[in-house]
């Protein structure tokens, strides 16, 4: 497969630049010193021009050649009427930025912002990253109301700093969510926990630490697999920790619409040994595909017999099929197979606590030293980058989940969310199929979690976008909290059209 | 194991004084460790406008959705005019980029990761001698070298102008020159205004990147203006700072980890372009900045009767620190000391350098359970009427 440029990445939800997925064959129409220094930065053109950040190239081009036409059709800035735009010239300044070039916008951001602008009274937004009620609208559950009603009338509470490490009951309640409570490795004493910002934080936190410690000091030549699509800050988490070779594992089947398992486990069988892979423990992002508990069997049996360090990212506890004890069948799998490994939780969904920022990396280790050992060199690597996290959502979990009551309550919570989602899903299936459309959808209700791949190509999406206002990811990724009783029919319709209508 | 051989980690030097505080049984303990205002009666203090944001806030009842990646935005305006200054020409130009941190830490991280992936400039920061123990491993981490220049005079407590300015002026051009912009930490010790002058000329004749710290607006001498003096005239210099705030101090909001990061560019298309390299630094480390200690500030700073209730609690909590300082210095000329503790009432802000020795630091927490830093720095807000008497009384003990 043809070497990609990766030097953006996509966000649901802001301004970064956009996946760049121009194949540096661009490069071919390019003579001497440029070709040679676009091969060697393997750097597309048009990032160049624009001046981005260095970045890792990817082996695998899970989106297709999408890219190119996207670009030029999207009014990118890096191109004005096709043809590449050159950098401005920059005459002698005191400025010590006057080099810091303008990343580009991401599409993704542009999705929001034209949605927000556009005035067709029936446009849906199916690129928001967040649940959404019947009613379109952002949801802070009841319990943590509750729970914060609590906390602002306790007079014993105050503003102080928590530890390093954060608030102790929010991290031992929030890694037996993840374990389970009987958990035996929880009762050998070898599961820790840092309180960090957001699953995102779990992960830098987690990625910091293998840099330094894992497979020799200062290690960053081992390769940190991630799947093949995953979510994009993956990268650029992992490489701006100071690995080198972040790589791409296959996962998902563009014919199939499903797992390449097959792919999947070859790149078990060949990584090299000790090699870091990023799991989604549940309800994949973006694809929605997770393997079944016997698959997770042979990915675990491959990762015994082959070192390879695990990584689980776990951002949809209970939101996937509503059950916490189903959604974390995998995590618990492996802890019991005796892997030391790291599971970075993030309560922004399962809470919906988003901007709160509340996140845990659970550790487990061989034993209680080398977890007392691990979380005094975490605590340092946290000094120097947050020093001690924020404790507002951190309480609100905690009060939660040490509460048998609240704790009923958050459950149930969760429950309306993730069966409002698979119902959803059930409808969106069952309109299309009785209209007729061509195709097999069983893929909407096989996919879990937030996220479908709904399968439409891109001149599919852009007719969705363009024509019928319905506004989804480049890469025909839907985010089914979107969809409401009020516009799934809206929504089917236009895919059907689309799928009809465009090839 | 994978992890055979992690080392035991040291413990951090300043946090890890109020973990040994809190195994102390002792009825007199004393944490003067960490920087944590406390009242008269040793106890947290959440300030009456915080309260009144939060219910504010809470009334409400607004959403969870994520934050931009660079904050909140009645946050960061109400942050850069809060340093800067409402009528600031910076600010009415938008050649400042302001975004939302994850407190001091947090700003000071970004700012050092920012340096080391766009300062074309040497890797050196240079910090003053002393600095607060965190900086060094910030800078390290994200890649940058650290050196120094003189800043405290051991033999007067004091500022060693004289030393400071001679190590700048040989500081390489374009070299990032990290100054503290009011109470210094650890010393509490402050140039003065004309000798703010002086350091700017050279600073500019260098061609040294500023990088200001200023975790204590406010905190310092009471009034927010005054604190922020010398960040202002630099900024009025033509110096194109890099600054780093935190709310944690004058506000009181610790542990909700309010801060922001400013850049003065050129002109506002550079401070566009400076935005969108910030957000790819941040987006890799947290994605976006945790709301609730956001929401209180701008609450605070943008609601005119909190505003100025905070404006007054501060004033409060500087003088309860200037007057302990005062009655400390009475309690030592009452034990009987013959040394010259005046330094004790010049430094400002809520630390202390005490100027006594680690042998005197360690036998002043073995014997009579005070705590503080190895270096003598000693955290006045954890000072009150209470226990001045009896820290006098030990500080004479170990220094007669």
């Amino acid at each position: 497969m043809a070497a990609h440029c990766l030097f953006f990445t996509q966000t649901e939800e802001d301004w970064l630049p956009f996946s760049c997925d121009i194949p540096l064959l661009m490069a071919g129409g390019l003579r001497g010193k440029e070709r040679e220094r676009t091969n060697l930065l393997k750097q597309c053109l048009l990032c160049r021009v624009a001046g981005v950040q260095s970045h890792q190239a990817w082996k695998t081009n899970p989106l297709g050649d999408v890219g190119l036409n996207v670009l030029l059709k999207t009014e990118d800035p890096r191109t004005q009427n096709g043809s590449l735009m050159a950098r401005p010239n920059k005459t002698a300044d005191m400025s010590v930025f006057s080099e810091v070039t303008q990343a580009a916008p991401v599409a993704v951001f542009k999705l929001t912002q034209d949605f927000s602008n556009d005035q067709f009274p029936s446009k849906v937004n199916l690129g928001v990253g967040a649940y959404r009620t019947d009613e379109g609208q952002p949801w802070v559950l009841p319990v943590v109301k509750k729970v914060e009603k609590i906390i602002v009338h306790d007079d014993r509470l105050n503003h102080e700093y928590l530890p390093i490490l954060g608030l102790p009951e929010f991290r031992s309640s929030a890694s037996k969510i993840a374990l389970g409570d009987d958990s035996p490795a929880i009762q050998e004493n070898r599961v820790g926990a840092v309180q960090c910002l957001g699953g995102t934080g779990a992960l830098k936190m987690g990625a910091e630490f293998l840099r330094r410690f894992y497979n020799g000091n200062n290690n960053t030549k081992t390769p940190v697999y991630v799947s093949a699509p995953t979510w994009e800050n993956h990268n650029a988490i992992f490489a701006n920790a100071g690995f080198e070779d972040v790589r791409a594992y296959k996962y998902w089947d563009t014919e199939k619409r499903g797992l390449d398992l097959a792919g999947f486990l070859g790149d078990l069988e060949s990584c090299p040994e000790h090699s870091i892979f990023v799991l989604h423990a549940c309800a994949h992002n973006p694809t929605g595909i997770d393997p079944t508990q016997e698959q997770w069997k042979m990915i675990a049996e491959i990762m015994m017999r082959r070192n390879l360090f695990v990584f689980f990212d776990s951002a949809y506890q209970g939101f996937a099929s509503g059950s916490l004890d189903k959604d974390a069948w995998a995590v618990r799998y492996f802890v019991s197979l005796g892997f030391e490994m790291f599971c970075a939780q993030s309560f922004s969904k399962n809470f919906g606590l988003y901007n709160e920022r509340v996140g845990n990396l659970t550790v487990v280790a061989r034993d209680a030293d080398n977890l007392k050992r691990i979380l005094s060199q975490m605590e340092k690597i946290v000094r120097t980058t947050w020093s001690n996290p924020p404790s507002q959502g951190a309480r609100v979990v905690a009060i939660t989940l040490n509460s048998p009551e609240l704790f009923t309550e958050w459950k149930d919570n969760v429950k309306t969310m993730a069966d409002r989602v698979l119902l959803m899903r059930a409808q969106l299936k069952a309109k299309i199929q009785a209209l007729g459309t061509p195709g097999t959808w069983d893929h909407i209700t096989e996919q879990i979690g937030m996220f479908s791949f709904t399968g439409l190509n891109p001149k599919q999406v852009e007719y969705m976008v363009k024509e019928k206002h319905i506004y989804l990811m480049a890469s025909g990724r839907i985010n089914m909290c979107g969809l409401t009783t009020k516009n799934i029919d809206y929504v089917a319709e236009s895919i059907h059209d689309a799928v009809t209508k465009v090839q | 194991s994978w992890w055979g051989g992690v080392q035991m980690g040291p413990p951090d030097p300043i946090l890890g004084v109020s973990e040994a505080f809190k195994k102390d049984s002792s009825p007199k303990k004393m944490n003067l460790g960490v920087g944590a205002y406390r009242d008269d009666q040793g106890k947290p203090f959440v300030l009456s406008c915080v309260r009144k944001a939060e219910a504010l806030i809470a009334a409400k009842q607004l959403d969870k959705e994520y934050l931009p990646i660079g904050g909140l935005g009645e946050f960061t305006k109400a942050c850069a005019q809060l340093a800067l200054g409402a009528d600031n020409d910076v600010l009415k130009s938008g050649r400042n980029i302001t975004v939302q941190t994850i407190s001091g830490t947090g700003s000071l991280r970004i700012g050092a990761n920012f340096l080391s992936r766009f300062h074309g400039g040497p890797r050196d920061v240079y910090l003053p001698k002393p600095s607060w123990g965190n900086h060094t491993p910030i800078f390290r981490d994200a890649g940058m070298q650290l050196k120094a220049y003189r800043y405290y005079d051991p033999s007067t407590c004091g500022f060693d102008f004289k030393g400071a300015l001679e190590d700048i002026s040989k500081i390489p051009e374009q070299s990032v020159i990290m100054l503290h912009a009011c109470a210094h930490n650890p010393t509490g010790v402050d140039p003065k205004p004309e000798q703010w002058k002086e350091i700017s000329d050279i600073v500019k004749k260098r061609n040294l990147l500023v990088f200001f710290d200023m975790a204590y607006q406010g905190f310092a001498s009471g009034d927010i203006d005054r604190d922020a003096w010398a960040v202002r005239y630099f900024i009025e210099q033509g110096h194109n700072i890099l600054l780093s705030q935190s709310f944690a101090k004058n506000m009181g909001l610790y542990g909700e980890r309010v801060g922001g990061f400013t850049v003065v560019c050129n002109d506002a298309d550079e401070a566009k372009r400076v935005e969108s390299q910030l957000k790819i630094l941040i987006r890799p480390i947290y994605s976006n900045p945790p709301m609730n200690g956001a929401r209180i500030a701008a609450a605070i700073l943008n609601t005119p009767d909190l505003r100025s209730l905070w404006l007054e609690e501060v004033h409060g909590m500087a003088n309860r620190i200037i007057k302990m300082r005062e009655q400390l210095v009475a309690g030592l000329k009452k034990e009987g000391s013959s040394h010259n503790w005046q330094h004790v009432i010049d430094q400002i802000g809520m630390f202390c350098f005490t100027g006594l020795k680690p042998e005197q630091v360690e036998r002043l927490t073995k014997e009579f359970s005070v705590y503080m830093t190895k270096d003598g720095r000693i955290s006045m807000a954890g000072v009150s009427s209470g226990n001045v008497g009896y820290l006098a009384q030990a500080i004479h003990a170990v220094t007669k």
